[in-house]
């Protein structure tokens, strides 16, 4: 799979205050791959995910969405690329105020012309591929936790997106769902030649679904490859990851007593 | 040199310092919001003009929701609440204008204040404890479940979709409302002047067209306007700047529904004293 990038990450850092969260990131998307993104709590894997739909600006770096820089992009050129792109978050974010049906429909109502039963039939086709015929008249408030993420999937591959990133697409879900949801991407993919990228924790479903995953930590990117280089890995931190085994830091006295007393002074004063 | 490198805050804050810095602060927040709404004011009225040649219309339909929320849906409180002080003001009035055995001038005294300052206060007021906390309650919890940044993602302008609409409404329903008010508070003050004074109401009617001028109402009215840019900014800039769960949503609802009222109130006085001077 060496066709063209669909995403390219240069040289992206970013702050959050004056911490830093992403570190000199470079990352390579292909058309048509699923590239999955994982790390732990903390890692900077939902920052990088904000960046790379454009609602966070990097304190520098480059993000080359469908080969346009959408950290220069004008409002309109976004706006236009956007519609080549669907999201499916984690807790679904689908408007409270509409069933399900018009939260689907909801992009193709902001960007296109078609007449009310066209968009409709087309919403209703999504439904029916994440399997949701018949819930169209439900409010997102009445649906469980798979529904909700079903529909959200519904509603990011409503206008046919070039793109696709999931949030933690089986989160929290039972593993038939999120086995069906896994197969779902896959089905995506194979018959659009969709690029998907997942950010997820969810070893299997990693596993499953996966062409290639990047595994990030504190803001670095540890490895990206393939399922078979990555559980091949020899890195610590990645076997950790992988094998869930509890991380050991090394202990620092001084730093372990400033936190529990708060006092700025100590570590001077015991280091003397 | 090297010890105050190595502890990050070794001075004990002064008080006085503390207090400076508190007031800096909050002067530089404050100035950033003022700023933030002028700004959101400015884009909503960019997209209400350019939103169609640039794809992106502030829809009708979201503009009728908005007005069914923030005007039909408070017509019943606002008619009661200012049939109450209309009739209130005719107590009050003939009761003080006693002092003077002049009471026929009540309907005077009736007359300028619903139409100058009643009407558009008690209008402002009920539509920002009702719509401008919940305008700051649905932008606030649209925010935290992310659906602000699904519309961002789906190339959906939030100013557009979500601002626009609320305020276009606001700008119409206030003043829309105010008139009502001013109506019903009217009659409510004429049925007790009827009543006590035994005026017909067809005088009282009669009496009431011969003292107010055009300017009285517009200067109500025109109040009311801002009163309702006032709201919908207010309960904008305070939704969208929630952080903090669903206890930081019922913070900004309280925030906005203090704020807005302050706001109402001190641009009421400021109106009254610039247009009695002209």
């Amino acid at each position: 799979m060496t066709s063209k990038p669909a995403i390219e990450v240069i040289d992206l850092v970013t702050h959050y205050g004056n911490r830093r969260i992403l570190n000199h990131i470079n990352l390579t998307i292909n058309t048509g791959e699923i590239m999955v993104i994982m790390g732990g709590s903390g890692s900077g894997k939902s920052t990088l995910l904000n960046h790379l739909l454009g609602l966070l600006t990097p304190s520098t770096g480059h993000i080359r969405l469908l080969g346009k820089d959408i950290t220069k992009a004008k409002p309109m050129e976004l706006t236009a690329l956007r519609q080549k792109m669907g999201v499916a978050f984690q807790g679904g974010a689908l408007f409270s105020s509409m069933n399900v049906l018009e939260n689907i429909m909801l992009p193709l109502r902001e960007h296109t012309n078609l007449d009310e039963a066209t968009m409709q039939i087309m919403a209703r086709m999504k439904m029916e591929v994440v399997s949701l015929a018949g819930f169209e008249n439900l409010m997102p408030s009445e649906l469980s936790g798979g529904m909700i993420k079903r529909a959200a999937l519904a509603r990011a591959i409503v206008m046919d997106p070039r793109v696709l990133f999931c949030d933690e697409p089986s989160a929290g879900l039972d593993p038939v769902v999120s086995s069906a949801i896994d197969d779902l991407i896959l089905t995506l993919r194979d018959a659009m030649n969709m690029t998907v990228v997942v950010v997820t924790h969810e070893l299997e479903s990693a596993y499953k679904i996966a062409d290639r995953i990047c595994v990030l930590d504190r803001g670095d990117i540890l490895a990206v490859g393939t399922v078979a280089e990555i559980r091949g890995s020899t890195n610590e931190r990645i076997q950790n990851l992988l094998n869930r085994r509890t991380e050991e830091t090394e202990m620092d006295p001084d730093a372990y007593l400033r936190r529990l007393t708060d006092d700025p002074l100590l570590p001077r004063a015991a280091s003397r | 040199m090297s010890d105050a490198q190595e502890s990050p805050n070794p001075v004990p804050p002064n008080p006085l310092l503390a207090l400076a810095e508190r007031t800096g602060k909050w002067t530089m927040s404050s100035v950033t919001e003022i700023g933030f709404a002028f700004v959101l004011l400015l884009e909503s009225f960019y997209w209400v003009i350019m939103g169609r040649s640039r794809k992106q219309p502030v829809r009708l339909p979201s503009i009728f929701v908005q007005c069914m929320d923030i005007g039909i849906g408070a017509i019943p409180i606002i008619s009661a609440m200012s049939f109450s002080i209309g009739m209130m003001l005719a107590i009050q009035g003939i009761y003080s204008l006693k002092l003077f055995g002049a009471e026929s001038k009540v309907v005077i005294g009736v007359a300028f204040s619903m139409t100058r300052e009643f009407g558009p206060l008690i209008t402002g007021i009920l539509v920002a404890g009702r719509s401008g906390s919940a305008l700051a309650a649905r932008i606030g919890t649209m925010r935290i479940t992310q659906e602000v940044d699904a519309l961002r993602v789906m190339g959906i302008n939030p100013v557009r979709f979500l601002v626009a609409p609320a305020l276009l409404a606001s700008c119409v329903m206030v003043p829309a409302l105010t008139f009502l008010s001013i109506l019903v508070g009217l009659s409510g003050a004429g049925i007790y002047v009827v009543v006590d004074l035994g005026m017909t109401f067809p005088a009282y009617i009669d009496n009431i067209i011969d003292i107010l001028s055009v300017d009285d109402v517009m200067h109500g009215l025109v109040k009311s306007l801002v009163f309702g840019i006032l709201i919908a900014m207010i309960g904008v800039v305070n939704g969208s700047s929630v952080s903090g769960g669903a206890e930081g949503v019922g913070k900004v609802t309280t925030r906005s529904v203090v704020q807005a009222i302050s706001a109402i109130i001190v641009t009421d006085m400021i109106f009254a004293f610039v247009l009695t001077r002209w």
